[in-house]
Protein backbone atom coordinates (compact mmCIF):
# COMPACT_ATOMS: atom_id res chain seq x y z
CA UNK A 1 0.00 0.00 0.00
CA UNK A 2 1.28 3.28 -1.35
CA UNK A 3 1.00 6.46 1.12
CA UNK A 4 0.98 9.92 -0.59
CA UNK A 5 2.48 12.04 1.69
CA UNK A 6 2.87 14.98 -0.25
CA UNK A 7 -0.77 14.86 -1.72
CA UNK A 8 -1.85 14.46 2.17
CA UNK A 9 -0.20 17.12 3.49
CA UNK A 10 -3.23 19.48 3.39
CA UNK A 11 -4.77 17.39 5.62
CA UNK A 12 -1.96 16.47 7.79
CA UNK A 13 -0.91 20.03 8.43
CA UNK A 14 -4.50 21.23 9.05
CA UNK A 15 -4.98 18.56 11.60
CA UNK A 16 -1.52 18.95 13.66
CA UNK A 17 -2.00 22.88 13.86
CA UNK A 18 -5.93 22.92 15.03
CA UNK A 19 -5.11 19.23 17.05
CA UNK A 20 -2.31 19.83 18.71
CA UNK A 21 -0.31 22.79 18.33
CA UNK A 22 -3.01 24.80 18.31
CA UNK A 23 -4.31 22.88 21.76
CA UNK A 24 -0.95 23.41 23.35
CA UNK A 25 -0.68 27.28 22.26
CA UNK A 26 -3.79 28.48 23.92
CA UNK A 27 -2.97 25.88 27.34
CA UNK A 28 0.13 27.27 27.85
CA UNK A 29 1.00 30.62 26.81
CA UNK A 30 -0.18 33.27 28.66
CA UNK A 31 -1.56 35.96 27.17
CA UNK A 32 -4.40 38.69 27.29
CA UNK A 33 -4.74 39.35 23.36
CA UNK A 34 -6.12 37.38 21.16
CA UNK A 35 -3.44 38.28 18.46
CA UNK A 36 -1.28 35.21 19.12
CA UNK A 37 -3.90 33.07 18.17
CA UNK A 38 -5.58 34.99 15.72
CA UNK A 39 -2.31 35.00 13.51
CA UNK A 40 -1.41 31.41 14.27
CA UNK A 41 -4.79 30.22 13.03
CA UNK A 42 -4.64 32.79 9.78
CA UNK A 43 -0.85 31.51 9.46
CA UNK A 44 -2.61 27.89 9.49
CA UNK A 45 -5.38 28.63 6.69
CA UNK A 46 -3.03 30.48 4.47
CA UNK A 47 -0.55 27.32 4.81
CA UNK A 48 -3.22 24.97 4.26
CA UNK A 49 -4.43 26.55 1.46
CA UNK A 50 -0.98 27.20 -0.50
CA UNK A 51 -0.61 23.05 0.59
CA UNK A 52 -3.66 22.68 -1.29
CA UNK A 53 -2.95 24.39 -4.40
CA UNK A 54 0.38 22.94 -5.03
CA UNK A 55 -1.46 19.25 -4.75
CA UNK A 56 -3.96 19.91 -7.19
CA UNK A 57 -2.65 17.81 -9.80
CA UNK A 58 -1.22 15.01 -7.44
CA UNK A 59 -4.36 12.92 -7.80
CA UNK A 60 -4.93 9.50 -4.95
CA UNK A 61 -5.98 7.89 -2.08
CA UNK A 62 -4.66 8.03 1.22
CA UNK A 63 -5.10 6.34 4.73
CA UNK A 64 -6.20 2.72 3.38
CA UNK A 65 -8.48 4.73 0.80
CA UNK A 66 -10.45 6.30 3.19
CA UNK A 67 -9.56 10.23 1.32
CA UNK A 68 -8.89 11.11 -1.92
CA UNK A 69 -6.40 13.59 -2.94
CA UNK A 70 -5.85 16.22 -5.39
CA UNK A 71 -8.02 16.91 -7.69
CA UNK A 72 -11.75 19.17 -6.99
CA UNK A 73 -10.85 17.76 -3.63
CA UNK A 74 -7.88 20.04 -3.54
CA UNK A 75 -9.72 22.98 -5.22
CA UNK A 76 -12.36 22.48 -2.56
CA UNK A 77 -9.46 22.98 0.22
CA UNK A 78 -8.58 26.46 -1.80
CA UNK A 79 -11.93 27.38 -1.44
CA UNK A 80 -12.69 26.99 2.24
CA UNK A 81 -9.26 28.12 3.27
CA UNK A 82 -9.32 31.27 1.59
CA UNK A 83 -13.30 31.79 2.92
CA UNK A 84 -11.55 31.08 6.04
CA UNK A 85 -8.78 33.57 5.94
CA UNK A 86 -11.44 36.43 4.30
CA UNK A 87 -13.81 36.16 7.42
CA UNK A 88 -11.30 35.89 9.89
CA UNK A 89 -9.97 39.08 8.78
CA UNK A 90 -13.09 40.90 8.78
CA UNK A 91 -14.07 39.05 12.26
CA UNK A 92 -11.57 40.89 14.53
CA UNK A 93 -12.83 43.99 14.29
CA UNK A 94 -16.58 42.50 14.39
CA UNK A 95 -16.35 40.27 17.53
CA UNK A 96 -14.08 43.31 19.03
CA UNK A 97 -16.99 45.83 18.51
CA UNK A 98 -19.09 43.83 20.25
CA UNK A 99 -16.64 43.31 22.86
CA UNK A 100 -16.87 39.56 22.19
CA UNK A 101 -13.44 38.68 20.24
CA UNK A 102 -12.29 35.24 22.37
CA UNK A 103 -9.28 33.12 20.91
CA UNK A 104 -12.28 30.01 21.13
CA UNK A 105 -13.66 31.57 17.74
CA UNK A 106 -11.05 31.37 15.48
CA UNK A 107 -10.56 27.88 16.52
CA UNK A 108 -13.90 27.18 15.91
CA UNK A 109 -13.64 28.63 12.51
CA UNK A 110 -10.28 26.73 11.34
CA UNK A 111 -11.37 23.51 13.05
CA UNK A 112 -14.99 23.72 10.78
CA UNK A 113 -12.34 24.47 8.19
CA UNK A 114 -10.97 21.58 8.51
CA UNK A 115 -14.02 19.28 8.99
CA UNK A 116 -15.03 20.67 5.19
CA UNK A 117 -12.14 19.32 4.29
CA UNK A 118 -13.05 16.10 5.28
CA UNK A 119 -16.08 16.27 3.38
CA UNK A 120 -14.40 17.48 0.30
CA UNK A 121 -11.99 14.46 0.55
CA UNK A 122 -13.70 11.90 1.71
CA UNK A 123 -14.10 8.68 -0.26
CA UNK A 124 -15.60 6.47 2.93
CA UNK A 125 -18.65 7.23 4.87
CA UNK A 126 -17.18 7.17 8.24
CA UNK A 127 -15.20 10.42 6.75
CA UNK A 128 -18.03 11.97 5.58
CA UNK A 129 -19.92 12.21 8.62
CA UNK A 130 -16.97 13.10 11.00
CA UNK A 131 -16.30 15.98 9.02
CA UNK A 132 -20.00 16.78 8.29
CA UNK A 133 -20.04 16.89 11.77
CA UNK A 134 -17.11 18.19 12.68
CA UNK A 135 -17.89 21.51 10.57
CA UNK A 136 -21.83 21.54 12.03
CA UNK A 137 -20.63 21.39 15.73
CA UNK A 138 -17.97 24.34 15.05
CA UNK A 139 -21.33 26.33 13.20
CA UNK A 140 -23.53 25.40 16.20
CA UNK A 141 -21.12 27.30 18.63
CA UNK A 142 -20.19 30.13 16.15
CA UNK A 143 -23.99 30.41 15.75
CA UNK A 144 -24.59 30.99 19.28
CA UNK A 145 -21.14 33.09 19.96
CA UNK A 146 -22.92 36.48 20.91
CA UNK A 147 -24.02 34.28 24.40
CA UNK A 148 -25.94 37.08 25.96
CA UNK A 149 -27.80 38.13 23.11
CA UNK A 150 -31.38 36.79 22.85
CA UNK A 151 -31.26 36.38 18.36
CA UNK A 152 -27.92 34.36 18.55
CA UNK A 153 -28.90 32.27 21.00
CA UNK A 154 -32.09 31.80 19.43
CA UNK A 155 -30.01 31.09 16.05
CA UNK A 156 -27.58 28.47 17.75
CA UNK A 157 -31.00 26.44 19.12
CA UNK A 158 -32.16 26.27 16.44
CA UNK A 159 -29.39 24.92 14.14
CA UNK A 160 -28.48 22.94 16.43
CA UNK A 161 -31.80 21.22 16.84
CA UNK A 162 -33.00 20.78 13.29
CA UNK A 163 -29.04 20.01 12.41
CA UNK A 164 -29.03 17.19 14.61
CA UNK A 165 -32.64 15.91 13.99
CA UNK A 166 -31.02 16.12 10.26
CA UNK A 167 -27.83 14.43 11.24
CA UNK A 168 -29.97 11.46 12.29
CA UNK A 169 -31.60 10.90 8.83
CA UNK A 170 -28.28 11.63 7.10
CA UNK A 171 -26.45 8.83 9.40
CA UNK A 172 -29.32 6.45 8.94
CA UNK A 173 -29.24 6.44 5.25
CA UNK A 174 -25.59 5.66 5.59
CA UNK A 175 -26.56 2.63 7.51
CA UNK A 176 -29.11 1.80 5.42
CA UNK A 177 -26.46 1.90 2.31
CA UNK A 178 -24.13 -0.09 4.14
CA UNK A 179 -26.71 -2.69 4.76
CA UNK A 180 -27.76 -3.16 1.19
CA UNK A 181 -23.88 -2.85 -0.46
CA UNK A 182 -22.14 -4.45 2.58
CA UNK A 183 -19.22 -1.60 2.55
CA UNK A 184 -18.64 1.99 3.11
CA UNK A 185 -16.74 2.58 0.83
CA UNK A 186 -17.40 4.68 -2.26
CA UNK A 187 -15.50 3.03 -5.13
CA UNK A 188 -16.41 -0.55 -3.79
CA UNK A 189 -20.44 0.67 -3.48
CA UNK A 190 -20.20 2.44 -6.50
CA UNK A 191 -19.27 -1.37 -7.89
CA UNK A 192 -21.85 -2.61 -6.42
CA UNK A 193 -24.70 -0.41 -7.17
CA UNK A 194 -23.63 -0.19 -10.97
CA UNK A 195 -23.38 -4.15 -11.48
CA UNK A 196 -26.87 -4.28 -9.67
CA UNK A 197 -25.61 -6.76 -6.92
CA UNK A 198 -27.43 -4.67 -3.95
CA UNK A 199 -28.40 -7.40 -1.75
CA UNK A 200 -31.61 -5.51 -0.37
CA UNK A 201 -33.04 -3.44 -3.26
CA UNK A 202 -35.59 -1.67 -0.83
CA UNK A 203 -32.99 -0.77 1.29
CA UNK A 204 -30.70 0.54 -1.42
CA UNK A 205 -33.78 3.20 -1.97
CA UNK A 206 -34.22 4.14 0.84
CA UNK A 207 -30.99 4.60 2.04
CA UNK A 208 -30.40 6.80 -0.87
CA UNK A 209 -33.29 9.18 -0.09
CA UNK A 210 -32.48 9.77 3.64
CA UNK A 211 -29.29 10.05 2.93
CA UNK A 212 -30.24 13.25 0.32
CA UNK A 213 -32.42 14.80 2.55
CA UNK A 214 -29.91 14.95 5.41
CA UNK A 215 -27.46 16.52 2.67
CA UNK A 216 -30.02 18.67 1.53
CA UNK A 217 -30.59 20.07 5.08
CA UNK A 218 -26.80 20.55 5.41
CA UNK A 219 -27.27 22.90 1.37
CA UNK A 220 -30.68 24.54 2.62
CA UNK A 221 -32.63 22.95 0.15
CA UNK A 222 -36.36 22.95 -0.53
CA UNK A 223 -38.47 21.59 1.84
CA UNK A 224 -35.49 21.63 4.57
CA UNK A 225 -35.09 25.35 4.02
CA UNK A 226 -37.13 26.97 6.84
CA UNK A 227 -33.90 26.64 9.71
CA UNK A 228 -31.98 29.00 7.18
CA UNK A 229 -33.49 32.50 7.06
CA UNK A 230 -33.56 32.28 11.32
CA UNK A 231 -30.17 30.74 11.58
CA UNK A 232 -28.45 33.16 9.38
CA UNK A 233 -30.30 36.36 10.43
CA UNK A 234 -29.55 35.32 14.41
CA UNK A 235 -25.99 34.31 14.22
CA UNK A 236 -23.16 37.20 14.06
CA UNK A 237 -22.79 38.54 10.31
CA UNK A 238 -19.36 37.50 9.81
CA UNK A 239 -20.01 33.62 11.05
CA UNK A 240 -23.26 33.69 8.68
CA UNK A 241 -20.98 35.00 5.67
CA UNK A 242 -18.43 32.16 6.62
CA UNK A 243 -21.67 29.53 6.97
CA UNK A 244 -23.52 30.37 4.32
CA UNK A 245 -20.32 30.18 2.13
CA UNK A 246 -17.83 27.27 2.39
CA UNK A 247 -20.43 25.57 4.52
CA UNK A 248 -22.70 25.23 1.83
CA UNK A 249 -19.66 24.49 -0.81
CA UNK A 250 -18.69 22.06 1.91
CA UNK A 251 -22.19 19.92 1.38
CA UNK A 252 -22.37 20.65 -2.31
CA UNK A 253 -18.73 18.61 -2.35
CA UNK A 254 -20.18 15.89 -0.12
CA UNK A 255 -23.34 16.50 -2.67
CA UNK A 256 -21.24 15.74 -5.98
CA UNK A 257 -19.07 12.70 -4.86
CA UNK A 258 -22.23 11.12 -3.32
CA UNK A 259 -24.02 11.36 -5.95
CA UNK A 260 -21.38 10.48 -7.71
CA UNK A 261 -21.94 6.70 -6.24
CA UNK A 262 -25.40 6.51 -5.64
CA UNK A 263 -26.59 7.95 -9.38
CA UNK A 264 -26.55 4.67 -10.94
CA UNK A 265 -29.12 3.00 -9.25
CA UNK A 266 -31.60 4.76 -11.26
CA UNK A 267 -30.90 3.08 -14.21
CA UNK A 268 -30.66 -0.28 -12.13
CA UNK A 269 -33.45 0.04 -10.08
CA UNK A 270 -35.47 1.53 -12.40
CA UNK A 271 -37.16 3.72 -10.55
CA UNK A 272 -40.19 5.71 -11.40
CA UNK A 273 -40.11 8.46 -9.87
CA UNK A 274 -36.35 8.53 -10.27
CA UNK A 275 -34.07 10.32 -7.98
CA UNK A 276 -32.67 12.61 -10.62
CA UNK A 277 -36.24 13.73 -11.52
CA UNK A 278 -36.87 14.11 -7.91
CA UNK A 279 -33.40 16.22 -7.38
CA UNK A 280 -34.74 18.15 -10.54
CA UNK A 281 -38.07 19.03 -8.85
CA UNK A 282 -36.07 19.51 -5.14
CA UNK A 283 -33.66 22.62 -7.59
CA UNK A 284 -36.52 23.97 -8.78
CA UNK A 285 -39.11 24.25 -5.93
CA UNK A 286 -35.75 25.92 -3.89
CA UNK A 287 -35.14 28.31 -6.14
CA UNK A 288 -38.51 29.69 -7.03
CA UNK A 289 -39.07 29.71 -2.73
CA UNK A 290 -35.90 31.57 -2.30
CA UNK A 291 -36.48 34.20 -4.77
CA UNK A 292 -40.01 34.49 -4.18
CA UNK A 293 -40.12 34.87 -0.67
CA UNK A 294 -36.15 36.86 -0.73
CA UNK A 295 -38.77 40.05 -2.67
CA UNK A 296 -41.01 40.26 0.74
CA UNK A 297 -37.90 40.61 3.21
CA UNK A 298 -37.17 44.24 4.28
CA UNK A 299 -33.89 43.08 6.51
CA UNK A 300 -30.90 42.95 4.31
CA UNK A 301 -29.55 39.97 6.76
CA UNK A 302 -32.86 37.81 5.77
CA UNK A 303 -32.80 38.70 2.22
CA UNK A 304 -29.38 37.46 1.98
CA UNK A 305 -30.35 34.52 3.77
CA UNK A 306 -33.38 33.75 1.39
CA UNK A 307 -30.97 34.33 -1.39
CA UNK A 308 -28.71 31.84 -0.58
CA UNK A 309 -31.26 29.19 -0.22
CA UNK A 310 -32.18 29.93 -3.63
CA UNK A 311 -28.63 29.87 -4.69
CA UNK A 312 -28.16 26.01 -3.14
CA UNK A 313 -31.65 25.41 -6.31
CA UNK A 314 -29.01 27.03 -9.05
CA UNK A 315 -25.91 24.79 -7.97
CA UNK A 316 -28.35 21.91 -7.47
CA UNK A 317 -28.49 21.83 -11.27
CA UNK A 318 -25.46 21.51 -11.98
CA UNK A 319 -25.64 17.27 -10.01
CA UNK A 320 -28.72 16.99 -11.79
CA UNK A 321 -26.97 16.86 -14.72
CA UNK A 322 -24.84 14.72 -13.37
CA UNK A 323 -22.29 15.08 -16.38
CA UNK A 324 -18.43 16.14 -15.83
CA UNK A 325 -19.80 19.74 -16.98
CA UNK A 326 -22.31 19.69 -14.58
CA UNK A 327 -19.99 18.73 -11.99
CA UNK A 328 -17.24 21.59 -13.01
CA UNK A 329 -19.91 24.11 -12.97
CA UNK A 330 -21.05 23.37 -9.57
CA UNK A 331 -17.32 23.53 -8.33
CA UNK A 332 -17.15 27.18 -10.69
CA UNK A 333 -20.46 28.36 -8.95
CA UNK A 334 -19.43 27.39 -5.57
CA UNK A 335 -16.32 29.75 -6.01
CA UNK A 336 -18.39 32.70 -7.36
CA UNK A 337 -20.93 32.02 -4.97
CA UNK A 338 -18.82 32.09 -1.98
CA UNK A 339 -16.74 35.91 -3.17
CA UNK A 340 -19.82 37.05 -3.85
CA UNK A 341 -22.26 36.24 -0.85
CA UNK A 342 -19.49 36.66 1.48
CA UNK A 343 -18.55 40.02 0.20
CA UNK A 344 -21.72 41.04 0.57
CA UNK A 345 -22.24 39.89 4.19
CA UNK A 346 -18.96 41.29 5.13
CA UNK A 347 -20.37 44.87 4.15
CA UNK A 348 -23.25 44.14 6.49
CA UNK A 349 -21.66 43.01 9.04
CA UNK A 350 -19.44 46.29 8.84
CA UNK A 351 -22.62 48.62 8.65
CA UNK A 352 -24.20 46.43 11.37
CA UNK A 353 -24.25 48.86 14.72
CA UNK A 354 -23.56 47.20 18.02
CA UNK A 355 -27.25 47.06 18.73
CA UNK A 356 -28.33 45.13 15.90
CA UNK A 357 -29.84 47.94 14.21
CA UNK A 358 -28.68 49.61 10.55
CA UNK A 359 -30.02 46.24 9.17
CA UNK A 360 -32.75 47.19 7.21
CA UNK A 361 -32.89 47.81 3.58
CA UNK A 362 -34.62 51.07 4.21
CA UNK A 363 -30.95 52.07 6.30
CA UNK A 364 -28.98 51.52 3.14
CA UNK A 365 -30.93 54.49 1.08
CA UNK A 366 -28.28 57.00 -0.10
CA UNK A 367 -25.14 55.07 0.84
CA UNK A 368 -22.96 56.11 -2.19
CA UNK A 369 -23.15 59.53 -0.29
CA UNK A 370 -21.32 58.23 3.18
CA UNK A 371 -19.81 55.27 1.96
CA UNK A 372 -18.93 55.49 -1.72
CA UNK A 373 -16.83 52.33 -2.00
CA UNK A 374 -18.78 50.45 0.26
CA UNK A 375 -21.62 51.32 -1.98
CA UNK A 376 -19.94 50.76 -4.92
CA UNK A 377 -18.75 47.13 -4.05
CA UNK A 378 -22.15 46.00 -2.34
CA UNK A 379 -23.40 46.97 -6.24
CA UNK A 380 -20.98 44.86 -7.90
CA UNK A 381 -22.42 42.11 -5.67
CA UNK A 382 -25.69 42.35 -6.19
CA UNK A 383 -25.39 42.40 -9.66
CA UNK A 384 -23.67 39.07 -9.80
CA UNK A 385 -25.68 37.48 -7.64
CA UNK A 386 -28.21 38.75 -9.91
CA UNK A 387 -26.68 37.26 -13.02
CA UNK A 388 -25.69 40.36 -14.64
CA UNK A 389 -22.91 39.78 -17.28
CA UNK A 390 -19.72 40.21 -17.30
CA UNK A 391 -20.14 39.20 -13.63
CA UNK A 392 -19.11 35.49 -12.03
CA UNK A 393 -22.10 35.28 -11.18
CA UNK A 394 -23.65 35.13 -14.93
CA UNK A 395 -21.05 33.01 -16.34
CA UNK A 396 -21.93 30.77 -13.04
CA UNK A 397 -25.41 30.46 -14.35
CA UNK A 398 -24.54 29.85 -17.71
CA UNK A 399 -22.86 26.79 -16.97
CA UNK A 400 -25.32 25.39 -14.78
CA UNK A 401 -28.16 26.08 -17.26
CA UNK A 402 -25.79 24.53 -20.12
CA UNK A 403 -25.06 21.86 -18.11
CA UNK A 404 -29.15 21.16 -17.34
CA UNK A 405 -30.11 21.69 -20.81
CA UNK A 406 -27.28 19.39 -22.46
CA UNK A 407 -28.77 16.35 -20.32
CA UNK A 408 -32.45 17.19 -21.18
CA UNK A 409 -33.91 19.31 -18.41
CA UNK A 410 -35.19 22.18 -20.71
CA UNK A 411 -37.99 22.45 -18.32
CA UNK A 412 -36.06 23.06 -15.21
CA UNK A 413 -33.75 25.67 -16.76
CA UNK A 414 -36.86 27.55 -17.91
CA UNK A 415 -37.81 27.68 -14.03
CA UNK A 416 -34.57 28.46 -13.65
CA UNK A 417 -34.40 31.56 -15.95
CA UNK A 418 -37.86 32.65 -14.49
CA UNK A 419 -36.67 33.04 -11.12
CA UNK A 420 -33.31 34.53 -11.69
CA UNK A 421 -35.29 37.31 -13.32
CA UNK A 422 -37.48 37.37 -9.95
CA UNK A 423 -34.51 38.04 -8.17
CA UNK A 424 -33.49 40.80 -10.10
CA UNK A 425 -35.91 42.53 -8.61
CA UNK A 426 -34.75 42.34 -5.07
CA UNK A 427 -30.81 42.92 -6.07
CA UNK A 428 -31.38 45.72 -7.94
CA UNK A 429 -34.06 47.23 -5.41
CA UNK A 430 -31.15 47.25 -2.89
CA UNK A 431 -28.68 48.91 -5.73
CA UNK A 432 -31.60 51.39 -6.24
CA UNK A 433 -31.97 52.33 -2.77
CA UNK A 434 -28.25 52.61 -2.56
CA UNK A 435 -27.74 55.13 -5.22
CA UNK A 436 -31.29 56.58 -5.73
CA UNK A 437 -33.06 57.68 -2.82
CA UNK A 438 -32.14 60.43 -0.48
CA UNK A 439 -29.79 60.00 2.55
CA UNK A 440 -30.34 58.08 5.47
CA UNK A 441 -29.17 61.13 7.84
CA UNK A 442 -28.36 58.48 11.24
CA UNK A 443 -26.17 56.47 8.51
CA UNK A 444 -22.74 55.94 11.13
CA UNK A 445 -19.35 55.70 10.72
CA UNK A 446 -17.95 52.42 9.33
CA UNK A 447 -14.30 51.49 9.11
CA UNK A 448 -13.11 48.39 6.97
CA UNK A 449 -9.87 47.77 8.56
CA UNK A 450 -8.73 44.62 8.07
CA UNK A 451 -11.91 43.45 6.23
CA UNK A 452 -10.72 45.82 3.77
CA UNK A 453 -8.63 43.42 2.29
CA UNK A 454 -11.44 40.60 2.41
CA UNK A 455 -13.52 43.21 0.02
CA UNK A 456 -11.19 44.49 -1.93
CA UNK A 457 -10.38 40.35 -2.48
CA UNK A 458 -13.78 39.60 -3.17
CA UNK A 459 -14.50 42.27 -5.67
CA UNK A 460 -11.70 41.94 -7.49
CA UNK A 461 -12.47 37.55 -7.70
CA UNK A 462 -15.90 38.33 -8.57
CA UNK A 463 -15.06 40.48 -11.69
CA UNK A 464 -11.93 38.36 -12.85
CA UNK A 465 -13.67 35.52 -12.36
CA UNK A 466 -16.38 36.69 -15.15
CA UNK A 467 -13.98 37.82 -17.13
CA UNK A 468 -11.34 34.90 -17.32
CA UNK A 469 -13.93 31.77 -16.20
CA UNK A 470 -10.79 29.30 -16.83
CA UNK A 471 -9.14 30.68 -13.87
CA UNK A 472 -11.31 27.61 -11.67
CA UNK A 473 -12.27 25.33 -14.55
CA UNK A 474 -8.30 25.52 -15.67
CA UNK A 475 -7.30 23.89 -12.44
CA UNK A 476 -7.49 20.96 -13.24
CA UNK A 477 -5.84 21.26 -16.99
CA UNK A 478 -8.71 20.00 -18.78
CA UNK B 1 -23.71 -23.03 15.61
CA UNK B 2 -26.62 -21.48 17.63
CA UNK B 3 -29.54 -20.31 16.43
CA UNK B 4 -29.54 -16.48 15.81
CA UNK B 5 -31.84 -13.73 15.56
CA UNK B 6 -33.14 -13.20 12.07
CA UNK B 7 -31.70 -9.58 11.03
CA UNK B 8 -35.38 -8.46 9.95
CA UNK B 9 -36.04 -8.58 13.53
CA UNK B 10 -33.22 -6.10 14.22
CA UNK B 11 -34.11 -3.77 11.30
CA UNK B 12 -38.21 -3.30 12.41
CA UNK B 13 -36.97 -2.76 16.00
CA UNK B 14 -34.33 -0.11 14.59
CA UNK B 15 -36.78 1.39 12.34
CA UNK B 16 -39.05 1.64 15.25
CA UNK B 17 -36.98 3.15 17.27
CA UNK B 18 -36.12 5.63 14.42
CA UNK B 19 -39.64 6.83 13.98
CA UNK B 20 -40.70 6.87 17.44
CA UNK B 21 -37.39 9.44 17.70
CA UNK B 22 -39.07 11.82 15.02
CA UNK B 23 -42.64 11.78 16.63
CA UNK B 24 -41.06 12.80 19.34
CA UNK B 25 -38.87 15.72 17.62
CA UNK B 26 -41.57 16.86 16.23
CA UNK B 27 -44.39 16.61 18.53
CA UNK B 28 -42.69 17.90 22.04
CA UNK B 29 -41.68 21.19 23.07
CA UNK B 30 -39.31 20.77 25.84
CA UNK B 31 -35.58 21.41 24.11
CA UNK B 32 -34.25 18.58 26.39
CA UNK B 33 -37.19 15.85 25.12
CA UNK B 34 -36.41 16.92 21.69
CA UNK B 35 -32.69 16.08 21.81
CA UNK B 36 -32.96 12.81 24.20
CA UNK B 37 -35.48 12.01 20.93
CA UNK B 38 -32.87 12.80 18.65
CA UNK B 39 -30.32 10.44 20.63
CA UNK B 40 -33.09 7.61 20.39
CA UNK B 41 -32.70 8.02 16.35
CA UNK B 42 -28.92 8.20 16.57
CA UNK B 43 -29.24 4.41 18.36
CA UNK B 44 -31.22 3.40 16.67
CA UNK B 45 -29.12 3.92 13.55
CA UNK B 46 -26.46 2.57 16.12
CA UNK B 47 -28.50 -1.02 16.25
CA UNK B 48 -28.81 -1.44 11.99
CA UNK B 49 -25.72 -0.78 12.01
CA UNK B 50 -24.38 -3.11 14.33
CA UNK B 51 -26.79 -5.95 12.97
CA UNK B 52 -26.05 -5.45 9.51
CA UNK B 53 -22.32 -5.76 10.70
CA UNK B 54 -22.70 -9.01 12.27
CA UNK B 55 -24.88 -10.31 9.46
CA UNK B 56 -22.18 -9.14 6.61
CA UNK B 57 -19.47 -10.67 9.50
CA UNK B 58 -18.06 -7.24 8.66
CA UNK B 59 -16.00 -5.37 11.06
CA UNK B 60 -17.00 -1.66 9.45
CA UNK B 61 -20.51 -1.39 10.68
CA UNK B 62 -19.04 -2.12 14.35
CA UNK B 63 -16.17 0.91 13.88
CA UNK B 64 -18.73 3.30 12.48
CA UNK B 65 -20.74 3.02 15.72
CA UNK B 66 -17.93 3.63 17.98
CA UNK B 67 -17.71 7.46 15.79
CA UNK B 68 -21.86 7.58 16.28
CA UNK B 69 -21.51 7.50 19.70
CA UNK B 70 -17.90 9.76 20.25
CA UNK B 71 -19.77 12.70 18.03
CA UNK B 72 -23.21 12.43 19.83
CA UNK B 73 -21.29 12.99 22.81
CA UNK B 74 -19.76 15.86 21.35
CA UNK B 75 -22.99 17.08 19.81
CA UNK B 76 -24.52 16.75 23.68
CA UNK B 77 -22.24 18.72 24.78
CA UNK B 78 -22.26 21.55 22.95
CA UNK B 79 -26.06 21.20 22.89
CA UNK B 80 -26.62 21.17 26.64
CA UNK B 81 -24.50 24.26 26.69
CA UNK B 82 -26.32 25.98 24.24
CA UNK B 83 -29.83 25.06 26.06
CA UNK B 84 -28.08 26.22 29.55
CA UNK B 85 -27.12 29.77 28.21
CA UNK B 86 -31.10 29.83 26.93
CA UNK B 87 -31.92 28.53 29.98
CA UNK B 88 -29.82 31.43 31.74
CA UNK B 89 -31.38 34.49 29.72
CA UNK B 90 -35.07 32.88 29.05
CA UNK B 91 -35.84 30.92 32.32
CA UNK B 92 -37.55 28.15 30.17
CA UNK B 93 -36.29 25.56 27.70
CA UNK B 94 -39.45 25.14 25.67
CA UNK B 95 -38.98 26.00 21.90
CA UNK B 96 -41.86 28.25 21.51
CA UNK B 97 -40.81 30.56 23.86
CA UNK B 98 -37.92 31.16 21.79
CA UNK B 99 -39.66 32.78 18.78
CA UNK B 100 -38.46 36.29 18.24
CA UNK B 101 -37.75 35.92 14.62
CA UNK B 102 -40.51 34.48 12.86
CA UNK B 103 -39.82 30.80 11.73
Amino acid sequence: MNFDILGSLPLIVIWLALGVVGIIIQAFVRSDSTRLVYGYYIGTLVTTGLLAAATISNQGTAFGGMVTLGGWAAVFDLLFCGAGVMAMLAAQAYLGRFNSELDEFYTMLVSSVAGMMLMAHARNLVVLFVGIELMSISFYIMAGFFRSRDKSLESAMKYFLLGAFATGFLVYGMALLYGATGTLDYSVMLKVIAAGTARFPVLLALGAVLLTIGLSFKIAAFPFHQWAPDVYEGAPTVVTAFMSTAGKAAAFSAFLAVFGVIMPMVKVASMTPTLQLVLAVISAATMLIGNITAVAQTNVKRMLAYSSVAHAGYMLMGIVAGTTFGQSAVVYYAFAYTFMQLGAFIIVGLLEREDETSLMISDYSGLYRKHGVFAAMMAVFMFSLAGIPPFAGFFGKYMLFYAAIESGFTWLTIVAVASSVISVWFYLGLIVKMYFSEPNPETHEANAGLAGISLAVCTVAVILLGIMPRIITGMLGN
Amino acid sequence: MMTSIPLDYYLILSAFLFVTGIIGVITRRNAIIIFMSIELMLNAVNLSMVAFSAFFGDIAGQMFVFFIMAVAAAEAAVGLAIVLALFRRKKSVYVDEVNIMKW
